[in-house]
């Protein structure tokens, strides 16, 4: 028996897979030159500093929250009212984040402290009627949120797709490798940088003793309480980062989409993604966030259309389309997501990392 | 004041909290007869409401298990019974009343039977395999209700589907100036019937006796050598019987359904049987009418603040008694 944590080339392999998806993230504009695929990259970059955040809750203090959204979606709705009222700029940005993370503070504080003395299952259930209230409260209050229909609204100038970064001799945009230097691009780098700066805190933070200490809030609550350590003041400290994490990532993609509605960041939807890469990823690793995001995000995209080209290739046979339609994939998920709690309830990731022997 | 606290204990404690509500209710309205309109769609809603939440409650007093699927049952229920009264529409319109009565029953009869069918198999196939680990309960049936809201999608569609009423369940009747809706009465009869067969079972059978012992002491029970399992399947297909026949009788009372429906109740049922206390069929009753009536009365007075109603009302009980009204001794 060591202190330091088992080395496996399980996990060789999956830190391998982790950064080959950074590095490809880090060059997608370039690799994948279609419109398509950039959004893909984004939502994937957005998801992962998401998930991480989720797994800080769910795979490394045991708390399962259904919550997550509402955070996400307050980072998103503060930024987009305060671009919309203050017109396109940074000072929007910075008062939208900030308006957001405060109110993802107070909001998670309140939560934390009123629930989470008790069990587990009253806090899912807590939770669960939050967010719900927070969603009818961002569709009923028209006036301020848009209602039903969102809020559309310019990005800061930098971001616009006319923005031309470099000039080129001749007055046009520079290319590198046939990619235009132009807004897009930049808004893209933006969306990558500030995901990765947050997961690498997020990395940090779980290596820390304060996530050793979460991990053992996780495997006994009762002991850590004895050994001494305020349970309930860790678990609240941890729910309020990962709910300033999540409004922060709510910013990011609300800065990166320039749309915020209650589908895109509010909707309970969402909250299932979220769970589904969580769990197949892996609960309790970070990388495991990673893979998981990147496997579900390319599913939403690409999956559906396969589904299609099925349903319509089955198409004579009786149900089999009805359960094969676009509309459906949502059923097969769920069925894998199943299967994947009973059999490998510690994910992808985990289950790779604790394969190999030690080296 | 200590007196006050006596006499409040002696009539029934917290159960008066309701009629507090509804006094306080009747002095903000003014008018008797829509107070009275009012309370008495409180209390079928509330009545509604207990139908759904009862299950979930008892199958977690007895088992420690959280079913996050629960509400899959509601919305299969109400779309089963939609269709079985759509399909005996020509019964429905006839003007003997013995063929209203009949159709109703045989909707309700499939709701309830699947009710207890999806019961076994959700117990035997989902849930069996995680007792006792409370992240992958409820990890587990939020996945079978994500499966399960995708078939009711598969089956019956997205679009709002029309629930027809039996004909002698329409119109509404007058007492005085109070008008009050027929399937309203009717809902709160048979809830309250549903209630009493309920409190008498726990409380006047062995059978009971044995449900409330386990919930009580679990291992006693298995000590003395009674299967709690082999109970435990009993109550919650009980359970999801009883959320089916909610759930049809909320079809028949909003007439309208969506796919959405099973969703919306489920918050519902988590915040009554949360303030109720888990475990206890009391404490849901209690807090099932809370909700049926503070949702009426609120939506009346305050119609912005209805949607929040039922949430501050859970964080206000949660603060004054963190384990809910009434919960079941643990």
């Amino acid at each position: 028996m060591s202190t330091t944590p088992k080395t496996t080339t399980g996990t060789t392999v999956i830190k391998t897979t982790v950064l080959l998806i950074g590095a490809l993230l880090l060059f997608a504009p370039f690799l994948f030159q279609d419109v398509r695929a950039l959004e893909v990259a984004a939502r994937i970059c957005v998801f992962i500093v998401l998930v991480a955040s989720y797994d800080l809750l769910i795979g490394y203090t045991g708390i399962v929250s259904f919550a997550h959204t509402m955070f996400f979606g307050f980072g998103a709705y503060g930024a987009a009212i305060a671009l919309k009222q203050m017109g396109p700029g940074w000072d929007a940005v910075a008062v939208g984040a900030l308006a957001g993370v405060g109110m993802s503070l107070v909001v998670a504080v309140a939560i934390g402290l009123l629930s989470l003395r008790v069990k587990a299952i009253f806090f899912a259930m807590i939770t669960l009627a939050a967010a719900s209230v927070a969603l009818v409260l961002a569709s009923q209050l028209s006036t301020i949120t848009g209602g039903e229909d969102g809020i559309t609204y310019r990005a800061p100038t930098i971001f616009k797709t006319a923005t031309k970064l470099m000039l080129d001799e001749d007055g046009k945009v520079m290319r590198i490798m046939g990619v235009k230097l132009n807004g897009k691009l930049a808004a893209y780098y933006f969306v990558f940088t500030t995901s990765l700066v947050l997961f690498y805190v997020m990395v940090r933070l779980v290596g820390s003793p304060l996530g050793t200490v979460l991990k053992a809030i996780r495997e006994n609550e009762a002991r850590a309480e004895a050994i001494g350590y305020r349970v309930v003041s860790y678990r609240t400290f941890v729910f309020c980062i990962a709910a300033l994490v999540a409004s922060l990532a709510g910013t990011i993609y609300a800065i990166w989409l320039k749309y915020t509605g209650p589908d895109t960041v509010l909707s309970f939807n969402i909250m299932i993604d979220i769970l589904l890469m969580v769990v197949i990823g892996g609960m309790g690793t970070m990388w495991g966030a990673v893979i998981g995001a990147v496997l579900m995000v390319i599913a939403q995209y690409y999956l559906r259309d396969l589904m299609g080209v099925a349903a319509e290739a089955t198409a004579n046979l009786p149900v089999l389309p009805e359960l094969l339609d676009p509309d459906r994939w949502l059923l097969w998920l769920g069925i894998i997501f199943i299967l994947l709690v009973y059999f490998f309830p510690k994910g992808i990731a985990g289950t790779i990392m604790a394969k190999g022997d030690n080296t | 004041m200590e007196n006050i606290t006596k006499i409040v204990e002696r009539l029934g404690g917290v159960s008066l909290l309701p009629v507090a509500v509804a006094l306080i209710a009747f002095v903000l309205i003014g008018a008797p007869s829509s107070w009275v309109t009012l309370t008495i769609a409180g209390l079928a809603m509330g009545m509604m409401i207990f139908l759904m939440a009862s299950g979930l409650s008892l199958v977690f007093g007895l088992m420690d298990v959280m079913n996050f699927g629960h509400s899959a049952f509601v919305s299969f229920g109400a779309f089963i019974a939609a269709s079985v009264l759509a399909g005996l529409s020509g019964w429905l319109g006839s003007d003997l009343i013995i063929l209203n009565v009949a159709a109703l029953f045989l909707a309700f009869a499939a709701a309830i039977l699947f009710g207890m069918a999806a019961g076994w198999f959700f117990e035997a196939v989902i849930i069996k395999p995680v007792y006792k680990d409370h992240l992958r309960q409820i990890l587990i049936t939020m996945g079978a209700l994500i499966v399960a809201e995708q078939m009711i999608l598969a089956i019956w569609g997205g679009t709002p589907m029309t629930v027809p009423r039996p004909h002698f369940l329409e119109g509404s009747f007058l007492i005085g100036d109070v008008t009050i809706e027929v399937y309203r009465s009717f809902a709160f009869l048979l809830g309250l019937a549903v209630y009493v067969v309920l409190y008498l079972t726990l409380n006047r059978t062995r059978i009971g006796l044995l449900i409330r012992a386990g919930v009580e002491n679990r291992e006693m029970v298995e000590a003395l050598g009674f299967r709690i399992d082999r109970l435990f399947v009993g109550v919650f297909m009980l359970g999801s019987a009883l959320a089916a026949m909610g759930g049809a009788m909320w079809a028949g009372y909003e007439t309208l359904i969506t796919p959405a429906l099973g969703g919306e109740m489920m918050i519902v049922v988590f915040i009554v049987v949360i303030i109720g206390g888990l475990g206890s069929i009391e404490g849901t009753l209690l807090g099932a009418i809370m909700v049926g009536l503070m949702a009426n009365y609120v939506g009346y007075l305050a119609p912005k603040l209805a949607l929040t109603s039922n949430m501050i009302l859970m964080m206000v009980i949660l603060l004054w008694r963190p384990n809910g009204l009434k919960p079941a001794v643990k």
